[in-house]
């Protein structure tokens, strides 16, 4: 079948995984841990205006000075002096395949991207080692004034508009994480698109963390001019570890009225990376912001995609799905604020937990006095498969309007042995008809995805469940 | 083609199949008879090899192999259907990913895509199944008649050799129980013997059974031809417990 071929190419079957490239690096702090004098080499180095090495220290202080949050996870293992906070690879971004260095491209080979990406792609932006190194853009992109970079060069070529926005829908003391990411930012993507332009194929981005001890800090800022439609997709695939890492990114969305932003993001980390991401949008009058969000493997993620209607009619979608296996604690939710009237939103969780797993939903609804009409709709699901997999909800509500409506609904299965026997009975083996039962949980999300990513996000939970990742 | 000797099986500790014996030939088709609670859907769930059940005693075979030791795809793929009395739900998995992972799986050589569209096109015709059934989730919120045309639909899919039907008949409306009968003969040859579980002797006007048999307290305590169905009708389950009732405790 064409479907199980995308599979091999995507190179899933490897990515039981961890293959590394030898680690050749272009740049990489002297040291690990952080302060003033690696943030200063780290802007430096960027060649980066004044501003944002201010930026940087300013955001540095706030990480500082804020204590690691006790909610959530369990960070006590998380050692912030064990991390190199910047390296980039040997070879600089290329503008085409061909420039592409050749030790790097293999590994693309091997993640699939030029067979199963290349030709049907666009645009691609990809992070290796804390930096875009490959990235190209369809020119009609280019005529229709639409930016697809790396935030790096986004700093460089469009300065006043990432001085105009960055770090205003999330600050830097918005929380720990983001103020570790806004001192030490390095990659991720930079895109706007112009009033009243539609972007029918995805813009897409791989990420890849290579070096051991390193953290990721990728900073993603997205604006939607007036009236425009794009879907960002970030998937992601980690090597294997033996010691703890990080993941703490940034991701900012402006929408602005009648534009249209999806995000969607399939991760997969290892088995040992904390990953805790600050996903933060605002939608402006009768705008929409849609994050799709799959969340699996790492040791803990902490994740809570946000979105703020600020505008009449605007509405925000939130789905997402985790998958938590022996070990690991996924614990996401998704959060709307509706600040102005006739603004709806929905909130679709799905969690699945095996073995030691726990997910955890945490959520936050909030309606502001004056946003009337308001609807609001939010829906946790959680899967267990198994008698000691956890699950606990968290929903908080906070409601100031009287005119409103929100419904909340939770609910909690088990796969069940009925279920399991009534498969079996039609010739699925206990495997086969425990996957058909979760495939047919998430598909909900998955249908929400690209085909070639629900088959990647079906084929990841299954590889998961088998044990045999990480 | 399957021979129940001495089978004994428990639930919960709780002895629910007390030493039954049946035996059904090929082609044929047998109607299991008996009140509720006489243990006809634990024989049903533990040949199809259900877990919740433990078997603690006899034997069932199934085209001369012992089949108690088979897992319960083992057993479909060996030819063995049972149409559930309380077919299970599966959201988000459509009836037609249903039908084509579970046909697949008990075929030797997988059909194309296009050979599975049709026959799927072709079952439900005769099921007369709106074609919307196809992308509908399996089971989840279907009538409680739309479940048992599926099951039957399930059938005719996997054509199997042996199906036991554990009142597929209840809850159907005249016109259903006409199109399930349908399903049924559609199969019905000298490759294919049917159990058929049922209360009411109607469904077996129109699947002519070669054997009625009567379960009482987790056996079968008497068997006849179909006129036996008649006169249960009439008489009712008291004459067979005054018949047979000590011969059951016994
Ligand atoms: N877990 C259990 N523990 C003890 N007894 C049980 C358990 N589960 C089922 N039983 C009993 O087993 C007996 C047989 O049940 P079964 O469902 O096989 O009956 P049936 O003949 O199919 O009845 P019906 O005609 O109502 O479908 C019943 O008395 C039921 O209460
Ligand atoms: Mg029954």
């Amino acid at each position: 079948m064409p479907e199980d071929r995308s599979i091999q190419e995507l190179g899933l079957d490897e990515y039981k995984f961890g293959f590394h490239d030898p680690e050749e690096y272009f740049f990489k702090t002297p040291r690990k841990g952080i302060d003033p004098e690696i943030v200063a080499m780290i802007s430096k180095h960027k060649n980066e205006p004044e501003w944002m090495l201010e930026y940087r220290l300013k955001a540095l202080e706030s990480f500082l000075s804020k204590p690691t949050p006790r909610w959530g996870g369990d960070l006590s293992e998380l050692d912030f002096e064990e991390i190199y906070y910047y390296i980039r690879p040997m070879e600089n971004q290329g503008r085409s395949w061909d420039d592409v260095p050749d030790d790097i491209k293999n590994t693309f080979e091997r993640l699939g991207i030029p067979q199963a990406e290349r030709e049907s792609l666009a645009g691609v932006g990809a992070q290796y080692e804390s930096e875009v190194v490959y990235h190209s853009l369809k020119e009609e992109w280019d005529k229709a004034g639409v930016v697809f970079m790396d935030m790096d060069s986004g700093l460089r070529e469009h300065e006043d508009l990432v001085r105009e926005y960055f770090g205003t829908i999330i600050p830097a003391d918005d929380n720990k994480f983001s103020a570790l990411n806004s001192a030490v930012w390095s990659g991720g993507s930079f895109v706007y698109v112009p009033p009243g332009v539609h972007i029918d194929i995805p813009l897409q981005a791989y990420f890849r963390i290579n070096a051991e001890n390193m953290g990721q800090f990728e900073r993603t800022l997205i604006i939607a001019d007036e009236g425009s439609y794009v879907h960002y997709i970030e998937g992601c695939t980690a090597p294997t570890y033996t010691t703890n890492s990080l993941h703490s990114a940034v991701v900012e969305l402006i929408a602005k009225p009648n534009a249209r932003i999806r995000y969607s993001t399939i991760q997969n980390w290892s088995h040992n990376t904390y990953n805790l991401v600050t996903k933060r949008a605002v939608a402006y009058e009768n705008a929409t912001v849609e994050w799709v969000d799959g969340n699996l493997g790492s040791k803990l993620t902490m994740k809570y995609p946000a979105v703020y209607l600020m505008g009449e009619g605007a509405r925000g979608e939130i789905l997402s799905v985790a998958y938590a296996g022996d070990g690991q604690h996924q614990d996401a939710g998704g959060k709307v604020v509706h600040a102005a009237p006739n603004t709806s939103s929905l909130i679709t969780s799905k969690s699945i937990s095996k073995g030691t797993g726990r997910s955890t939903y945490r959520g936050l609804l909030k309606v502001h006095e004056g946003a009337v009409n308001s609807k609001s709709r939010v829906e946790c699901d959680a899967l267990l498969l198994d008698e000691n997999a956890r699950t606990d909800t968290y929903p908080y509500i906070e409601i100031e309007e009287k005119k409103v409506n929100t419904e909340h609904e939770a609910t909690v299965s088990k796969v069940g042995e009925d279920q399991l026997f009534y498969l079996m009975s039609r010739g699925l083996s206990e495997e086969e008809a425990m996957a058909m039962v979760v495939n047919g949980f998430i598909e909900p999300i998955a249908k929400e995805l690209p085909l070639e990513y629900a088959i990647e996000l079906n084929r990841l939970i299954q590889l998961e469940m088998e044990g045999s990742v990480g | 083609m399957l021979k129940i000797e001495n089978l004994r099986a428990e639930i919960d500790g709780q002895e629910i199949v007390k030493g039954l014996d049946l035996e059904v030939s090929k082609g044929e088709i047998h109607a299991i008879m008996g009140p509720n609670g006489s243990g006809k859907s634990t024989l049903a769930n533990v040949l199809m090899g259900h877990p919740r059940y433990e078997v603690t005693g006899g034997s069932v075979m199934f085209q001369g192999e012992d089949v108690l030791e088979l897992e319960p795809d083992e057993r479909a793929k060996l030819g063995m259907f049972l149409a559930f009395q309380y077919p299970s739900e599966v959201p988000g998995v459509s009836v037609a990913n249903f039908l084509r992972t579970a046909v697949n799986s008990v075929r030797e050589e997988e059909l194309s895509p296009m050979e599975m569209f049709r026959l799927i096109q072709e079952k439900m015709r005769v099921m007369q199944m709106d074609p919307k059934f196809a992308e509908r989730y399996l089971n989840e919120g279907f009538s409680g008649g739309e479940k048992k045309r599926n099951e039957i639909l399930q059938m005719l899919m996997l054509e199997p050799k042996l199906a036991i039907m554990d009142e597929t008949d209840s809850g159907l409306d005249i016109d259903a129980l006409q199109v399930v009968a349908k399903g049924v003969n559609e199969l019905r040859g000298p490759e294919f013997s049917a159990v058929v579980i049922t209360h009411y002797q109607r469904i077996l006007r129109y699947i002519e059974p070669d054997h009625v048999h009567v379960m009482l307290d987790g056996r079968l305590v008497t068997s006849g031809g179909k006129e036996l169905a008649l006169d249960l009708e009439d008489k009712g389950y008291d004459w067979v417990r005054q018949e047979f009732g000590s011969a059951a405790q016994s």
